[in-house]
């Protein structure tokens, strides 16, 4: 009997189509903004593996990654001085103005390393050497400096070539590779102290302090007692990560946004396709009241329609979900937007359309339930 | 007839009414009815007089007010309705006046609906589904939709459907009123040979006086009540003054 039912589904072309349309444009939507979204938060937290330290500590008052509040200089030493630390470095961060060959203006995240051990470097260098920093008025930019200042250039910015930061002469002695960061802006490494001969001059120039706990000790406890000692703010990258994370949450309008889009997906899967099944039950009816007569029983038919529903739901989230990865593979590599699929996000869709498929065919069961078979006797 | 022949169905007493209050409408008004096995029998009367209701409710497909009904020597009133309607199911065809065949599916896949019903296997089923076209004289048919056929065909793809399962009673209510004369006899044909056997009680539903002919005994309904019932010589007088 289940094999007609198929049939029954899948010949009512229009309809058919129709509803495994609403159920692939839910799943579609529900994924893809899901990796869309995921893929931004991604982004708020880059900074932490670009610079892959164990302590981040910041100014009391700093409440996510990307933000940053001065500190006094003599804050290195205070956190040195706290029991369990192995060391600690300053570092400098902030978006200045860098010019390209084409005289046109870009801003670019400056980040100063301590000169010494160039401890928060980026993760993988592509060409060049990170410890020419060491040398004046030099600097390591990542990919995407290389695409913004080379604006005017007959060949790419390279090993070699020059900009300026701030009126000051930067020669490019390296290029690395990074995660974007969350505000767009491309990396600039130099050594702390250059940093400072870029950056313009204010009271208090030490934006974070990078730290590292003795071994033995945990980065969690290390981080709790240079918060006690000091008066700081000291995370793990994970912690800083999740209350970045949170802040997003509770601060922006972002996930609300990204919210809506996956709320109104699911009520689009539910509304197209609860309306196109019911309409097809309802078309139906007198068949259905047929079969009735015929001998079969309110359970048979209530298993009809659930194949019938689950059928048209497996369908349209396969193919919801394979126009989302396709759409993956399609700006993974330009980066753009953001786009992290997780399993967890691909069951909750599931699960969603589980759900959909659920609540269509229960309309139809319902209505089959209540049908007086002798309506078939009707004209 | 015969007086030995076994009953097939007998209904006693039968009340049966729609709606409450204003719009209340009693359809049956205490009918007896009977029918025995071997026969066909038309059930007549005019319209509204409640002979649809009368067969929805012998065919276990309505839910009756009092009365006894025992169908094949089953009491329809101790059952439950899953075991009504697997009853149904084993023993009883359908032809209805509008087909009712389903338009997605094949000749063949519609006629071997009942056999699936019961827990044949597919093959089996589409086998002797094939099988029951070649009888009715559609062996060529059976990958068509029934919206290919004419009204004829399609009434006798139904038939086929109706016998599939060989159950012991056919139920059919108008089944040559959607009909022009000339198919509506070929139909009734059909009905008088191939769907007859010694075992088997053909009920027919109709207002067609032309095929008056074709019974073996006329029950006439009037107001939900049965009127008379019409067997042999009066039988015969009865088909002669409708001619
Ligand atoms: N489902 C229903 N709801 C309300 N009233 C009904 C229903 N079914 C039948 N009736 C009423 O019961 C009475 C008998 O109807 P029934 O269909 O049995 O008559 P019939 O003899 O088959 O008529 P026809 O020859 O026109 O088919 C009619 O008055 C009809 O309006
Ligand atoms: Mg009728």
């Amino acid at each position: 009997m289940f094999h007609l039912a198929l049939k029954m589904l899948m010949g009512d072309r229009a309809k058919y189509i129709m509803l495994v349309g609403g159920l692939t444009f839910s799943a579609l939507l529900m994924t893809q903004q899901t990796a869309v979204f995921q893929g931004l938060l991604s982004w708020t937290t880059s900074h932490l593996r670009n610079m892959r330290a164990p302590l981040w500590v910041v100014e009391a008052h700093v409440d996510y990654a990307n933000e940053t509040k001065p500190l006094r200089d003599t804050d290195v030493n205070r956190v040195r001085s706290v029991k369990g630390v192995d060391f600690a470095v300053p570092m400098y961060q902030g978006i200045l103005k860098a010019r390209a060959f084409d005289g046109s203006d870009k801003q670019v995240m400056i980040i100063g390393l301590h000169g010494a051990t160039l401890f928060g470097r980026p993760p993988q260098m592509l060409a060049g050497n990170l410890e020419t920093l060491r040398l004046p008025n030099t600097v390591v930019i990542d990919e995407l400096g290389v695409q913004r200042l080379s604006a005017g250039r007959k060949k790419p910015i390279g090993l070699g070539d020059t900009f300026e930061i701030n009126d000051r002469e930067a020669r490019v002695v390296g290029i690395c590779r990074t995660e974007r960061h969350f505000f767009g802006y491309p990396y600039v490494f130099t050594s702390y102290d250059q940093a400072l001969q870029y950056a313009p001059r204010q009271r208090k120039m030490l934006s974070l302090i990078l730290a590292s706990p003795k071994p033995g000790v945990t980065p969690a406890e290390a981080a709790r007692r240079i918060s006690a000692e000091t008066g700081l703010k000291a995370y793990t990258s994970d912690e800083f990560a999740k209350v970045t994370v949170a802040y997003i949450w509770k601060n922006t309008g972002i996930p609300m946004s990204f919210m809506t889009t996956i709320i109104l997906g699911f009520i689009v899967g539910v509304a197209v396709s609860g309306q196109t099944f019911y309409s097809f039950v309802l078309e139906n009816l007198r068949h259905l009241g047929a079969l009735k007569a015929m001998g079969a029983s309110t359970w048979t038919l209530a298993r009809m329609l659930l194949l019938q529903a689950f059928t048209a739901g497996f369908i349209g989230y396969g193919m919801g979900v394979g126009i989302t990865a396709a759409f993956g593979y399609a700006v993974l590599p330009g980066g753009q937007p953001p786009f992290v699929l997780e399993a967890s996000s691909l069951i909750r869709t599931a699960v969603a359309i589980v759900v959909i498929c659920f609540f269509a065919a229960l309309l139809g069961i319902r209505k089959v339930a209540k049908l007086e078979p002798a309506v078939v006797f009707r004209g | 007839m015969k007086p030995e022949s076994k009953s097939a169905v007998t209904a006693s007493g039968v009340t049966k009414s729609f709606g409450v209050g204003d719009s209340r409408t009693v359809a049956l008004k205490g009918t007896d009815f009977h029918a025995a096995e071997g026969e066909l029998h038309l059930v007549v009367g005019p319209s509204g007089c409640g002979k649809t209701t009368l067969l929805s409710v012998v065919a276990g497909t309505l839910k009756w007010d009092a009365g006894d009904i025992q169908v094949l020597g089953t009491k329809l009133n101790g059952l439950s309705p899953s075991e009504i309607t697997a009853f149904r199911g084993e023993h009883i065809g359908f032809i209805f006046q509008q087909f009712n065949l389903i338009p997605t599916l094949s000749c063949v896949e519609n006629v071997s609906v009942p056999l699936l019903l019961n827990g044949t296997k597919r093959a089996a089923a589409e086998r002797k589904a094939a099988e029951l076209l070649e009888l009715v004289g559609l062996g060529d048919k059976g990958r068509k939709r029934p919206t290919e056929l004419s009204g004829g065909q399609q009434q006798r793809v139904a038939i086929a459907r109706a016998l599939s399962h060989e159950p012991r009673l056919l139920i059919c209510d108008e089944p040559t009123s959607a009909l022009d004369s000339e198919t509506g006899h070929q139909i009734m044909d059909l009905l008088s040979t191939a769907a007859r056997s010694p075992g088997r009680c053909v009920i027919i539903v109709t207002h067609d006086p032309r095929i008056y002919g074709y019974a073996d005994r006329i029950t006439a309904m009037e107001d939900g009540r049965l009127k008379h019932v019409l067997a042999g010589d009066p039988l015969k007088q009865f088909v002669q003054s409708h001619r």
